[in-house]
Parts: C-alpha cells; structure tokens; sequence
C-alpha cells in the first residue's frame, strides 16, 4: 500500500501529461498507463556528459519516468565541481563522474536504472550508441558534439525518395550552457538541421595576436597568454603544458604576474589565469538548471509524443533580465553528415578507377579530379604528389573490396564541376550500392515487423 | 516514437531468446555493416581537411610530407623554399595540426627549423594573424601556406616574435641580410647558434 502510494505521487505530475488526451499531442500519442509503463520499459537513454548539465540532466530524466539509463564520462571529480554539480560530495574529488551520478540518482530515486561508462566517448564501439533510443547530450566542446552527432547520424538510412526511414533516426537532444547563458536544441537527423548543418553557430575563440603578447601586452589575460604561450616553451623546450596539473598552473600564474608587473597590467589572478588558459567561463548552477529541465522535457516528448517536440533551437539568456527565443534552423540540404548523397549502384567487379571514370560520366555528377575516402580512409586522393603516389595502387582493386565488401555504405568524393561554364570545387556523399550483392538489409525488419 | 522503441526492443529480446538466452547484440543492417568496417565512426567531420588537401596548389618549391601515412591527414609537415628575398636557398620546415573541427578552428603551426626571423621566434612560434585573431572558417591550408611563404619574401618587423631580428632588420637591413645568411649557412647571430638549413 504505502509503495503504491509513493508510486502515484511520484508520477502525479507526469500523469498529467500522459493519462489526458491534449490539443498538441503527436498523431500517434495514444494516453493512458500504459505509455507511462513502456517509457519506464522500452526508453532507453544516453546521457553524454556527467557534468554540470550531465548531473542535472540525470536526475531530471529519472525523475521524468525514464528507467534505463547509461551515462559516459571520461571525467574524475574535481574540487571546483562542488558548487554545481550537486550529485557530488567532497569524499567524492577524485572519483569518476559518471560512477557516482549514477550511484547517486540510482540511491534517491528507486525503481531507475542507470549504467555509468567511465571512458572517452570514442572508447565505445559505435554499436554502442547504436542501441539507445535518444542521445542526450550535456557536453562543453565542439568537438565531442561533431562526433557523436556524425556516429548518431551514420546510423540513418533515407529510402528511394529520399526520405528518412524512422526506425534509423536516432534523436539527440542537445544542451550547453556558458554563464548566464545557454542552448537547447532537438537534433533528428534527417528532419532537422544537425550539429554540422549549423555549426557556424558557435562564435570563434578569441585569439590574440602573438606579437602582442611578445611585444605589447594591454591587459591581465595578454599577461597570461604570454606566460601559457611562450614562456612555457621557451623554459620547459619539450615538457607539453598540461592545464590540469595545478602545479603547470601555477607557474603560468607566477610567470603571468611577473609579466603584468612588468608592463604595470592589473588584474592577473590566479583564477583569471584559469580561465584564460582553460578558456572557461565561469558556469552558473540556475542555468544548467533551466537548460536541463527544457532537455529533458524535450526527450520525453520525443518519447511519448505528449507534445510537439521543440523545432528546433532554443536560446536562453539570463544576464540581464531574461531572454529566451526558439528559432527553427533549416537543414543544409547538401550536408555531408546527414543529408542522403546521391545514390550510385555499381558492380562488384567495378574497380575504383572505373568508378572515378563513372562519377565523371554522371549526369547528376561530372565530377573531375576526383579523390575518394570511406570512412576516414583515403582511397585515391588525386592531390598532393605524395599522397596521390600512396593511394596510386588502389585504382585498380575493386571498390567493393576497397570498401570492405559492404553491401551497400557511403563514400565521400571530391573534385571539380562545372557550373555555368565556371570550374567549382565540389565535395559529395555518395550512397553507394552493390549489384547483385545480398543486402544484409533485406533482413533488417526493424520497424516493419 | 515510444512504440518503435518497443518494437526495437522486443527484438532485441527475441534475438537473445534465440540464441538460448547468452545475451547477444541485435543484429539490424547497420550493426551487420559496422561489425565489418570494425566499428569505425564514419569520421564525416574531417572531411573538409580531406579536400582541402586533394585541392592544394602549392607555391613551387613547397613539399608535403604525411608522417603518419595516408589516412592522417590532421598531421602534415610542409616545407617551404623561398625562392626569392633574404631567405633564398634556405629550406624551412612546418608542423601542422589541424583540430577536428578545422575549418572552425585555425590549425596550429610551428617552424621545426630554427630560424632568424622577426615573425618567428626560437621556439618555432610563427606570428601571422591568420593563423589566430584572424582566421575565418573560409580560409583554407592553402592560404596558410602561402601566408606562410610570403613571411619569408617579406619578413616584417612591426609584428615581431624576435625582437632583436626585428630591430636589425629596421634599422640596418644590410646587416639583417648579412645576419639570415650567416644563420641559414650554419653559424652564430649574437649568442643564438642557428643550424644549416641550406
């Protein structure tokens, strides 16, 4: 009795959404209990990062109803993570972060499930990412977002008109904060614009010229660059900077002051000097906070279907007053990443040269200078001298044995066109598929079942 | 889309039953394929490097070396023979590294020959604004390389890494000359002892 009644508080909220039938509910949203059973038994969810976001984006989502959680992080606690990432105790500095998220949402809210990676996200296999139904991301880098946004978008298959096949689409719900402000999105690849398509979103790093810093530092952080840039080198020859090594630091720190005092700078301290180095700002509790809620209420839209789902980016801005707008991104047609290439069939026996010749004769192609790569791998690269030299022996193996006698997989190729009499560089994916090769496809009734 | 995770699910189950309950992986096409391919990511994001390389077109006189073979092409040194001006006949090598994100991110260059230069100091740091404060996504290895280039035929000493190279190349450009070609020769400019790189 008295666990049936805890049962029912703790789902009281996301009742309300799930038991009553809506104005703004998915076509195919059907309420009742069950859906509230199969988001506990059949979700499972991904949450990248087990930071300041990845923390709250945890205890949100188990609080939300989902049950099988997996969380990765190459992460260990530090002591400054404290303030913010609430999941963690002094005892814990040291610990890796995604051990202890997991032991301790798993300790507060029962009846969850969630399975901590403590690794580099390109540690796993990309199987691995394969069997969850939506990745939620709380990460601080570019780089980690274009990867596992180009893992989750390989999984997507398009059929004969191009349109995405559902049961390839692998949904992300992307979050990231700086300060006072912060970003949500909803990536489904295929659908909506990916991480890829609109990566000029993200502002460049301020870089400073390093002949100021030689020559005429004006400010605290010129101070520091210098110290973290050059004077390291010039001191240390091979010993490569390591920004977590306190005692690294704060020799960039002492070397810092000295430079400041130099040219009368004020204003170089020692977590002034952390930030410039590890170009961090400073994080803000309330906006992981705000951010997480909007993510994991976008994933559990995407899962039941409550409401429409977000389309697709929302900005949130909390520095002065409050601003927050949701701006709906279109997808670069010709994205490389997720968009659907153009379809090639070919014979097995057709030899990577034979296939260069092919693209050339396409009508929708006439690609010349052509390089191809598979998967990172460079089959031909028709340029520099030395690397055309090092794929000059593949042209005549054959591209189903190049590609590793795939059925059918991408490759991306590269060359000139000609548009309105004008030579123009051109970098394509193609989908390529081999006649008469049995498709383990055929045998994939995901969805269709 | 909680029905087709449902469907995903349950075969998941059943192909675990199958298999006398050993929990196996589903097998769909995708995993069919990745098993093959080794589980390799497809890497999609570093393809805007792939052509910038297949599309170089290099100033005469500068080579390419790939030390990590064909498929890293993040890592590439170029060297760069100037072919007229103070630093002719010398032959200066540079390290690229180039971030995943590139062309987002510059890449980040380092002269592996020790030179006079007042761009360039002793450790190899180069002082050219496109490869920091004004490196744009548009820019490409190529530009690069050929801002790089143009250091050589137009060393300048009013963005100087090397202070004293700069002060002599402004106030006494015959001795600057004299200096670059006592370094580049093999020998000593003050106290710094710079090696051949004739």
């Amino acid at each position: 009795m008295a666990d049936a009644s805890v049962q029912s508080s703790r789902s009281r909220d996301l009742d309300k959404l799930l038991l009553r039938p809506g104005n703004l509910v998915g076509p195919r949203f059907e309420p009742g209990p069950e859906m509230r059973d199969d988001l506990q038994t059949y979700a499972r969810v991904l949450v990248v990062g087990a930071g300041g976001l990845g923390c709250e984006l945890l205890k949100d989502l188990a609080l939300s109803g989902f049950r099988n959680l997996e969380v990765i992080d190459m992460d260990r606690i530090e002591v400054t993570n404290l303030n913010r990432q609430f999941l963690f105790r002094l005892e814990d500095v040291g610990k890796p972060k995604a051990e202890v998220a997991s032991k301790r949402v798993m300790e507060r809210i029962s009846g969850v499930n969630i399975v901590p990676h403590f690794c580099r996200i390109e540690d796993k296999d990309i199987s691995f990412y394969n069997d969850f139904n939506i990745i939620a991301l709380g990460l601080d880098s570019i780089e980690a977002r274009s990867y596992i946004n180009s893992v989750a978008c390989s999984f997507l298959e398009y059929d004969s008109d191009n349109n995405p096949r559902e049961e390839t689409i692998k949904p992300m719900v992307d979050g990231g904060t700086e300060g006072f402000k912060g970003h949500a999105r909803v990536i489904m690849p295929g659908i909506t614009p990916c991480f890829e398509c609109t990566i000029w979103l993200f502002p460049p790093q301020v870089k400073f010229p390093l002949c100021t810093l030689a020559e005429t530092p004006r400010t605290a952080a010129h101070c520091i660059e210098y110290a973290h840039l050059i004077k390291w080198n010039e001191v240390h020859g091979g010993v490569a900077f390591d920004p977590d090594n306190p005692q690294h630091m704060k020799w960039v720190y002492d070397e810092a002051v000295k430079r400041a005092e130099l040219f009368g700078i004020p204003g170089v301290t020692y977590s002034l000097t952390q930030g410039v180095v590890k170009n961090i700002i400073p994080a803000i509790a309330s906006t992981n906070a705000i951010i997480s809620a909007a993510c994991a209420l976008e994933t559990l839209k995407i899962a039941t279907e409550c409401s429409k789902t977000l389309s697709n980016y929302l900005t949130y801005n909390g520095a002065e007053g409050l601003h927050t707008k949701v701006t709906e991104f279109e997808r670069d047609k010709d994205c490389l990443v997720c968009g659907p290439g153009v379809l090639i069939e070919v014979d097995p026996s057709v030899t990577l040269q034979k296939f260069i010749d092919l693209l050339e004769e396409h009508p929708k192609l006439r690609l010349s200078r052509v390089s191809v790569t598979h998967r990172g791998k460079n089959l031909y690269m028709q340029a520099p001298p030395v690397l055309e030299e090092m794929t000059r022996s593949n042209l005549s193996l054959t591209l189903f044995e190049l590609m590793g006698k795939l059925s059918k997989d991408v490759v991306n190729v590269n060359g000139t066109t000609t548009k309105n009499d004008q030579k123009i560089s051109c970098l394509r994916k193609l989908s390529v598929v081999f006649k008469g090769i049995d498709g383990v496809t055929d045998m994939d009734t995901a969805g269709g079942a | 889309m909680i029905k087709l995770f449902k469907v995903k699910e349950k075969q998941r189950e059943l192909a675990e039953n199958a298999s006398g309950g050993a929990p196996v992986k589903k097998q769909t096409a995708g995993e069919l394929r990745l098993h093959k391919v080794n589980f390799k990511p497809p890497l999609d994001f570093l393809l805007d490097m792939t052509r910038d390389i297949s599309e170089l077109n290099l100033p005469k006189s500068c080579t390419m070396q790939f030390p990590n073979g064909k498929d890293d092409l993040m890592n590439f040194e170029v060297s760069i023979r100037p072919d007229e001006g103070y630093y002719l006949g010398g032959t200066f090598l540079f390290s690229f590294q180039v971030s995943p994100i590139y062309p987002h991110e510059a890449p980040k260059v380092k002269c592996k020959t020790k030179v006079y230069h007042p761009n360039i100091d002793l450790e190899g740091n180069v002082c050219l604004n496109i490869l920091r404060e004004d490196w744009k996504p548009v820019l490409n290895i190529n530009t690069v390389i050929y801002g790089l280039y143009h250091l050589f035929t137009e060393p300048n000493y009013e963005d100087p890494l090397n202070h004293d190279a700069a002060a002599v190349l402004r106030e006494n450009p015959k001795m600057f000359e004299s200096n670059v070609r006592r370094a580049m020769a093999g020998g000593y400019v003050g106290q710094t002892f710079f090696p051949r790189c004739m």
